[in-house]
């Protein structure tokens, strides 16, 4: 390279990454102040007993070792599994299916895709309050259609057997979310590769089954890590169905709501932090595990193009 | 894909296009039933948010708010049924019961003559009863101005804030080089895994600090350091409009700060539509920071307040019903004006350029 232009191509490097982090100032400052920074004063807490009132005193592990003899923390955390391990299964396979035929070329398809997403534009207390409702079981809509059947339906939000269901049952009818990823997904799956299995003669099934689910496993891989991430986070349907407390028999306390209960109703927020850490944990090791196993079923065609 | 290979060519006894057509209706009739699915909670929020206290206790509820028809009988307000006599359909009140199921009808043309019938053999006649006044005693009761305006305050300011920032940020991560860039983009990724119970505490600790817990600032503040969601679409958007566009405003003397602002944010409007309007229904939906900022209630959000006047009022579900019916209404007029960015995906689009 010239070396008489060296200087000047530096100072222009220096310059484009004065730039570049002049730009993203707004992000590293939020970064430290919304982020890092709270983290690491939660671990601190974490050590702590706090009530936010007098300054936080050091405990050592006390907040741990508590925790861990705490019947409700274990029993919260097997309410959020019990809720995961039905919810997140089913809550994937029922908006892959459905994407799977919104992304057919049907007269009037936008009509249907409209009506599919509309339900998860409007998450939130409304939602909430409205399948209270409907799962009441003398005024609501689903026992009464069941009796048609001669099914005498259970108390679904009343009963503690039943709660959890309940609440699966609602968060399916929101999942417009994941069928929207699924939908960009499967229309980001180039035609030629039909083309070619159908030369190949590959019937439908045999398409679906060799290029359109490889060939959407990174979008899959996004929604199961993103609805595992969700359910630890699981709060406002519950809080509002139960007024916070979880009830029947805490059979809806989830993780989330506990935390919630010891934070800002016990005001014990080293407690609270502890769980949060935990929590943490949790979440982190269970996204490794999928990101490592998604070496065996995650199939990329190509990285995003970069510049 | 070595595995199609082999397959041979099949007979088909529909022929191709008579197979596609059969799939394709099949296909319709399943989304349509799911459709029609998805469609009943609406039907039962807007039905019961018409009905009145004696239509609500309607056990099965009709799916539609109707009220039994009922006539006056001597200064009675009676029932009224269609019943069969002697073979033939006639409209009578039920003026009393009997024992055994049975009651005393009378035609209101002539209530001095009554005939005792089977109660359970007669129809009730029904009418639809639509209560509109429940709209408005709903939301003057649960203060509704009041909670509008605090929720257009969040959302519109914070989304001013995170259109700024994001803008700003998702620039500087698509147009530059820089050493560590990278780093810092895969890091603003991570957070989007980040549980935010690990950061939710202390940051309530700082706002508390700070004096600003019950007021709207702890919602609006944090959208003006950008947030990874909304970078990574603009970035992603960015990313698509040709340099060559970006060294033409160099070469006129532009300075990055006008690039953005005349040459990739007019570009990028479709992405900026897109993020504004998940914004606007992430802010109007949001229920765990109002609530554990905002304690008094001149200072709730329709989120809050809402979930208040659930607790203090649920018997009058008809009201909470209108309620709700007003707070989703927004977010779907707003789903129904811009459709296209959800059913056509225009921000993933940009994604494959």
């Amino acid at each position: 390279m010239d070396s008489s232009r060296n200087p000047r191509h530096l100072s222009l490097a220096r310059r484009e990454s004065l730039w570049a982090y002049a730009f993203i100032s707004p992000w590293i400052l939020g970064f430290i102040i919304f982020t890092i920074g709270p983290m690491l004063a939660s671990l601190f807490f974490s050590f702590t007993e706090y009530n936010i009132v007098d300054s936080p005193r050091w405990i050592g592990f006390t907040n741990y070792v508590n925790l861990f003899h705490d019947d409700l923390f274990w029993h919260s955390l097997g309410v959020t599994f019990k809720y995961a391990v039905i919810a997140l299964p089913l809550g994937l396979v029922i908006s892959y299916l459905i994407a799977v035929l919104l992304n057919q070329r049907l007269a009037g398809i936008n009509i249907w895709r409209t009506l599919y997403f509309l339900p998860s534009v409007i998450a939130g207390v409304a939602v909430a309050l409205l399948w209270g409702r409907i799962f009441d079981p003398k005024f609501g809509i689903i026992n009464p259609f069941l009796a048609r059947f001669g099914i005498h339906g259970p108390g679904w939000l009343a009963d503690p057997d039943w709660a959890v269901p309940a609440l699966v049952i609602m968060s399916l009818w929101g999942v417009g979310g994941n069928i929207i990823i699924y939908l960009a997904g499967l229309q980001g799956v180039p035609t030629d590769l039909y083309d070619a299995a159908k030369v190949d003669g590959a019937n439908a099934w045999q398409r679906f089954r060799y290029v359109t689910l490889p060939m959407t496993t990174p979008v899959i891989f996004y929604n199961l890590v993103l609805g595992l991430i969700g359910t630890f986070q699981y709060f406002t349907e519950v809080y509002v169905l139960t007024n916070g407390s979880g009830n029947p028999a805490r059979s809806t306390l989830f993780y989330n709501l506990y935390l919630y209960q010891n934070a800002f109703k016990y005001f014990h927020m080293g407690y609270a932090s502890t769980m949060a850490w935990v929590l943490f944990l949790i979440v982190l090791a269970f996204t490794l595990l999928i990101f490592r196993s998604s070496d065996t079923w995650v199939y990329y065609e190509g990285q995003l193009r970069g510049r | 894909m070595a595995e199609l290979v082999k397959s041979s060519p099949r007979v088909n006894v529909f022929g191709m296009q008579g197979q596609s057509f059969l799939l394709k209706g099949i296909t319709t009739l399943i989304l349509a039933a799911g459709a029609g699915v998805i469609m009943i909670p609406f039907l039962y929020l807007l039905s019961t948010s018409l009905k009145d206290r004696d239509q609500l206790r309607q056990s099965p509820p009709p799916l539609s708010p109707v009220a039994a028809t009922t006539v006056i009988i001597n200064g009675q307000e009676e029932p009224l049924y269609q019943v069969t006599l002697d073979g033939q359909s006639r409209q009578m009140a039920l003026i009393k019961n009997r024992p055994g199921g049975k009651g005393l009808f009378v035609d209101p043309a002539s209530p001095d003559q009554p005939y005792e019938l089977v109660i359970a053999q007669q129809t009730p006649i029904k009418h639809v009863e639509m209560h509109f006044e429940n709209y408005p005693v709903a939301l003057q009761q649960m203060k509704f101005n009041k909670l509008l305006i605090n929720t257009l305050l969040v959302t519109f300011l914070g989304m001013a804030g995170m259109l700024f920032s994001c803008s700003l940020v998702a620039y500087g991560f698509s147009r530059f080089r820089a050493p560590w860039l990278n780093v810092l983009f895969i890091l603003l990724l991570s957070t989007i895994m980040l549980p935010s119970q690990v950061r939710l505490l202390p940051t309530y600790v700082l706002f508390n600090k700070l004096g600003w817990v019950d007021t709207l600032l702890p919602l609006i503040i944090p959208q003006f350091f950008a947030n990874a969601y909304d970078v990574f679409l603009l970035r992603q958007f960015f990313m698509t409009i040709p340099l060559e566009l970006d060294d033409a405003a160099k070469i006129d003397g532009a300075s990055p700060l006008q690039t953005l602002l005349y040459i990739i944010l007019p570009q990028a409007r479709p992405a900026l539509v897109s993020v504004a309007i998940f914004h606007f229904l992430y802010a109007w939906n949001d229920f765990y920071e109002p609530l554990i900022y905002l304690h008094s209630p001149e200072h709730w959000t329709l989120a809050v307040g809402l979930q208040t006047f659930n607790a203090l009022y649920a018997v009058n579900t008809n009201y909470i019903m209108a309620a709700s019916a007003v707070m989703i209404l927004p977010p779907i007029i707003l789903y129904f004006l811009a459709q296209r960015i959800f059913t056509q995906g225009v921000v993933f689009s940009g994604v494959k350029g």
